[in-house]
């Protein structure tokens, strides 16, 4: 198994992500710079968390239209996972991979804690390790970190069971309505 | 050309900079303020003089990059 990181300039989670992946898959990920259009082949793709190009215009705006994110893009159609933590994720519904946008969050303040999740499902590759219905403690750190989708959008979202995670108390009982993908 | 773009949020979209503007201005002793939405305007100047060519070309623009239209509405507006 072989990964990928994309840095951007005003990633700040890159790192992390290097270390992380270092210690669950065993060998080193490579690290790709945004400017790069052609990157090795690997069996997946992480965008780290950050401040990419500084959130001009809009957070993970300006990163989905780089080299790298249309080449990803380009991957993600071919069927290489693509897991976008943060400002990745934010870059995912810039770039359409995921449908939905996120908004200023609602107190206007930077959020940085520890909340709990609850797994909607181990059916994917991303939560196969989880049981459903098992409650987490994540660290979140955002500022646009409130998820936004039509109704129509978030339906099917339900029903195909694509949430992987909603916010719990730490008993695991649901606490918010409606479902908004974490970004730790 | 120049031409200056308008991007707001959409209705029904929350936006809480808009409220607590609101709330500054009401706290001010404005009275009678509501509704307040917060945007912003980008001005561009185009190397184009034909007005549909422009607008065409920024309407690209903004679907593309300016706007994010999950969550935005724009309007284009052309000095000529």
């Amino acid at each position: 198994m072989k990964a990928a990181v994309i840095v951007f300039p005003g990633s700040n989670c890159d790192r992390d992500v290097q270390v992380a992946l270092r210690q669950s898959m065993g060998g080193d990920p490579v690290m790709v710079w945004h400017k790069e259009g052609g990157f090795p082949d690997v069996d997946l793709i992480v965008l780290p968390g950050g401040f990419s190009y500084g959130d001009y215009l809009r957070c993970g705006a300006m990163a989905a239209h780089s080299p790298a994110l249309k080449e990803v893009v380009r991957r993600a159609a071919k069927g290489v996972p693509v897991l976008g933590i943060c400002n990745g994720f934010q870059m995912l519904t810039e770039t359409g991979l995921l449908p939905g946008a996120l908004l200023r969050n609602g107190n206007l303040k930077f959020v940085c804690k520890d909340v709990h999740v609850k797994v909607e499902t181990s059916q994917s590759l991303f939560t196969a390790r989880y049981e459903t219905g098992q409650a987490l403690r994540i660290p979140v750190a955002h500022h646009d970190g409130n998820y936004y989708a039509d109704a129509e959008t978030l339906e099917r979202l339900e029903d195909r069971g694509q949430i992987a995670f909603r916010y719990c108390a730490p008993d695991g009982r649901v606490t918010a309505e409606a479902p908004r993908p974490c970004s730790a | 050309m120049q031409v200056r773009v308008h991007v707001t949020l959409k209705p029904g979209v929350l936006d809480p900079q808009g409220k607590a503007i609101e709330h500054a201005l009401q706290a001010l002793g404005f009275a009678g303020v509501g509704g307040v939405r917060q945007g912003k305007v980008i001005e561009l100047t185009l190397d184009e003089d034909d007005p549909a060519r422009a607008r065409e070309s920024v309407e690209a623009m903004c679907r593309q990059l300016l706007a994010n239209t999950v969550i935005e509405n724009y309007a284009i507006e052309l000095d000529t």
